[in-house]
């Protein structure tokens, strides 16, 4: 019986169809709907007197008429159950008050929203992220702030960091000039940042630093004297003399070696993190990068992969405004480097640069949610590089000078922490002179040190090139010893054996 | 396997049937993804016409004269006893590359939980080759990682993973795609050991084919065997048979240093003889060991991958005309093994090199200045270096021939270092 008026509606709408009277054809499903056994062929007759739906029909938009449409097939054929009285009810209810029948879709990646207007999401945002601070301009806290509370002794290590880093940077920068060792790049401005965030993190942390962060390696332990011999490329260098200043290493401080391609040190992190992630270990990989380092096509294969993978990893944006000559301006058009976190489905905030506390805290939090929650963060630090880009630049060529001078003075962040320690009586000028000359006189003694320390043997130009040398340079080695032993007088007498 | 359609020479029309010339790329893909064994014709061709055929080849192949060079390439699949047929018989045991490859990564996946496998389409669509087929259902998702598109994504990820001790195997789809990577192959990878002053070594894998398959185009048809092979701090690697899949796979995996592993499409489907021993899970090939697959004492040619099987082919025409070539498998292209190139041209005095990448700065460049530097006084011809056409790789079935060595420019060149007459033009 069903199955018959099901055949009998079938040739009802193929002739409609026909006829090209979608209007008569919703009419006509409606109608069958509601008596559900015979088809009422006198209804056919009747469409200058039509119930309710009809005059809706009429009026609506040819959008309308399509949902009709395709909802009249669905109460059709769709289920191939008869309609009961209720159902009936429904599908009059449904017809007759033109609400979008379908809210959503289950697209793959999961249900979303239709919307009936063709609006474009704004390229830029009315309102920019807000930025997480602790203390304002004056070193002092912001009432209602939240924050981890640090100890006496965490805050002045912290400090006294700071300043070593900051003397250290303007000395090597100096014996730069003096053509003592052959190229240098500070972290003038950004010392909270590399401070701070060490000091939130564990030793186990593996860190895939970009090149202006040995602020962690000196929190973790790096001396004054290892950096001097990198700088100089000596003997007891940690890195045996193969890489230009500036690009330490360590594996003991679990920091890797710096190295000069931007940003790949991004998808490194990542990678360490999967292996953290297949070891169950209770620590995380932490990278940082610039806004320069944003635009690499490896930071954003590397955000999208840790959100995939599900991976520890807390991913440091230093956001100082410069890469280089490039401003910020002509680098992104986003709003910062923060939205992408969302962009890749990576839970990010924005934070103070020179504001030390704030950092802490929020290194502090992201570790806990990387390695508790197994997700990669992003953090994205708004700072200033208050100094040259390196010693191959001048930044005054193509930033004004006074810009310059405001983020050096006033706006620096061992001042604004200094005023913190110092109000909960933490710190003082004397003990202040004395730290930065204790500093001075260290570091040019670790300079003159270095400076006189052989260079490394020519064993080293050899090794490490392979696990085991292979054949050919083992050759090649033998070959150089028994040259230099045949012509001894040629062979410069400061390089060792 | 290579395109074979018509030619001055006669060629009758089952080789054409067998051997479609212009099918496109991606119906092989299919075809040999659904049949891992030689049934690259089985789906497009039916079974009785095909076997028929191929039988009577198989009769005719054994002593087929040097003029037929258009089957060379059923000669290929026909291994040198058997039916291609099953991979297994009761005699010598066979193996195609494929599962060569897919064995020697299922043992050392079991044998060693840090090594993992990453690529595009590796997990659920069992390899884009099907050369990791089983090894998500084995190991699961963790280990065998399904990825997005980005080669310098998954490459720089592996190669952080390896930082920290995990052993990856990063399959590039070919080599071709390593380009988006190889800065992470190279400055992040190969260098490491040595920036970082022994602290960080990097034990990769970075496998996947290289050089051309059949009718794929320039952007997939490139040879980087040179390219990476001038990088210190490199290892690479170029199988041919299936006992080389296996035990250099092996090798490189358990290997410290980050190798370069460059297999070849139209080889997965070739199937060789393999010895009990090379079967045994603890089997490994040196690196840095060439192999003497022929010996001889007129002239050398030296080869790898694909080109190998070709020198074989050559030399056995040159038999034919009583020039008795050593046929030398490179096996492993950094480091070179220069000792047993120079050993084989000591002995034999004349010298073919054989690729098909580039012929600038390619690897029979540096073999030449190889042999010049350590065995200039033993050589009594010049050095014949047969390479791929300086164009980038056409793709019309007949343009691309002649873009890449045949068996007849391998015997020519070998003729033309031992001095005998040889018609200098190629023919289409």
């Amino acid at each position: 019986m069903a199955s018959s008026c099901f055949s009998k509606s079938k040739t009802i709408i193929m002739r409609n169809l026909k006829s090209k009277n979608f209007f008569m054809l919703g009419f006509i499903n409606h109608t069958y709907s509601i008596t559900n056994l015979q088809f009422p062929r006198h209804l056919l007759h009747t469409i200058s007197s039509p119930p309710l739906p009809v005059s809706n029909y009429a009026s609506s938009s040819p959008y309308n008429y399509s949902i009709a449409f395709s909802r009249c097939f669905a109460s059709v054929y769709g289920g191939r159950r008869l309609n009961t009285a209720t159902s009936v009810r429904n599908s009059v209810d449904q017809l007759s008050t033109e609400a979008p029948l379908q809210q959503d879709l289950d697209f793959p990646g999961g249900r979303v929203k239709f919307t009936p207007k063709p609006v474009f999401t704004s390229s830029s945002t009315e309102e920019r992220t807000p930025c997480y601070r602790v203390l304002n301009d004056n070193g002092q806290p912001i009432l209602d702030g939240d924050s981890v509370k640090i100890s006496k002794e965490l805050a002045v290590k912290m400090y006294t960091n700071m300043v070593t880093l900051q003397v250290m940077d303007t000395i090597f920068y100096e014996a730069q000039r003096q053509g003592r060792i052959s190229f240098y790049l500070t972290t003038i401005g950004e010392e909270a940042i590399n401070i701070a965030s060490a000091a939130a993190l564990n030793y186990n942390d593996f860190v895939f630093p970009q090149y202006r962060e040995p602020g962690v390696l000196l929190w973790r332990g790096f001396t004054l004297q290892d950096f001097a011999d990198q700088c100089f490329g000596n003997k007891n260098d940690n890195g045996k003399g193969r890489q230009m200043p500036i690009h330490y290493g360590s594996r003991k401080h679990n920091y890797f070696t710096v190295a000069s391609t931007v940003g790949t040190q991004i998808p490194h992190a990542v990678g360490a993190a999967y292996s953290l992630k297949m070891e169950k270990q209770d620590a995380c990989t932490v990278t940082y990068f610039g806004d320069g380092g944003s635009s690499t096509g490896d930071f954003h294969a590397a955000l999208n992969f840790a959100a995939v993978m599900e991976v520890p990893v807390i991913f440091f944006c230093r956001n100082n405004g410069w890469a280089i000559s490039t401003p910020i301006n002509d680098q992104l058009r986003s709003d910062g480097i923060v939205v992408r976190g969302k962009a890749y489905g990576v839970p990010s905030i924005r934070v103070d640069g020179n504001d030390a506390l704030a950092i802490y805290s929020a290194v502090h939090k992201a570790r806990k949610m990387a390695i508790e929650e197994q997700t990669p963060v992003l953090i994205e630090a708004l700072t200033y590089r208050a100094g040259h880009h390196s010693t191959s630049d001048d930044s005054t060529k193509y930033r004004p000078v006074d810009e310059i001078e405001r983020w050096r003075g006033d706006q620096n962040p061992l001042k604004r922490f200094r005023k913190w320690i110092e109000t909960k009586g933490w710190w003082s000028d004397e003990a202040e002179s004395e730290h930065r000359n204790g500093i001075r006189k260290q570091l040019s003694q670790a300079i003159q040190a270095a400076e006189r320390v052989e260079k490394p043997p020519i064993s080293d130009i050899f090794n490490d090139v392979y696990d085991i040398p292979s054949k050919n340079l083992t050759e090649q080695e033998a070959f150089l010893r028994r040259t230099i032993q045949k012509h001894a007088q040629d062979y410069p007498s400061n390089v060792p054996m | 396997m290579y395109n074979c359609h018509r030619s001055d020479r006669s060629i009758d029309f089952s080789h054409q049937l067998l051997l479609p010339a212009s099918y496109p790329h991606s119906v092989f893909a299919i075809i040999v993804n659904h049949n891992s064994f030689f049934f690259l014709f089985y789906p497009v061709f039916q079974g009785e016409k095909m076997w028929g055929i191929l039988s009577q080849k198989l009769g005719a192949a054994r002593g087929l004269s040097s003029q037929v060079v258009g089957n060379y390439v059923l000669r290929l699949r026909l291994a040198p006893s058997a039916m291609p047929m099953r991979h297994y018989s009761s005699a010598t045991k066979e193996m195609t590359v494929r599962d060569a490859l897919n064995s020697a990564l299922d043992e050392e996946m079991a044998a060693d939980p840090n090594v993992f496998v990453m690529g595009e389409e590796v997990g659920e669509y069992q390899g884009a080759y099907k050369i990791t087929k089983g090894l998500l259902d084995k190991y699961g998702p963790e280990r065998v990682v399904d990825t997005p598109i980005t080669e310098a994504g998954f490459a720089g990820i592996g190669v952080g993973s390896a930082y920290h001790g995990l052993r990856p195997v990063i399959e590039f789809m070919t080599f071709n795609f390593s380009m988006q990577a190889i800065d992470h192959i190279i400055n992040s990878a190969a260098k490491s050991n040595y920036m970082s002053a022994g602290q960080i070594n990097v034990p990769i894998v970075f496998r996947g084919p290289n050089g051309p398959a059949a009718g794929v185009g320039a952007q997939h048809s490139q040879c980087y065997g040179a390219w990476y092979g001038s990088v210190p701090g490199l290892k690479v690697l170029v199988p041919y048979s299936s006992e080389d899949a296996r035990g250099l796979l092996k090798a490189a995996i358990r290997d410290p240093d980050p190798v370069v592993f460059l297999e070849n499409e139209l080889l997965y489907g070739e199937t060789f003889p393999i010895s009990a021993e090379a079967l045994d899970s603890s089997f490994c090939l040196p690196i840095g060991k060439a192999k003497i697959e022929r010996e001889g004492k007129d002239i050398t040619i030296t080869a790898f991958s694909k080109m190998v099987g070709y020198a074989l082919k050559a030399a056995e025409i040159l038999e034919k005309e009583g020039i008795n070539a050593e046929v030398i498998n490179l096996r492993s292209i950094r480091p070179l093994d220069r000792a047993t190139i120079n050993a084989s041209v000591r002995k034999t005095n004349r010298l073919v090199t054989v690729e098909e990448g580039f012929p600038q700065h390619g690897v029979g460049a540096e073999i030449c200045a190889t042999v010049v530097e350590d065995s200039f006084g033993y050589l009594d011809a010049p050095v014949e270096r047969i390479a791929g056409a300086d164009v980038p790789t056409p793709y019309a079935a007949n343009l691309e021939r002649m873009a890449f060595p045949q068996i007849e420019d391998i015997v020519r060149a070998a003729k033309r270092a031992c001095y005998r007459s040889v018609p200098m033009a190629a023919s289409a």
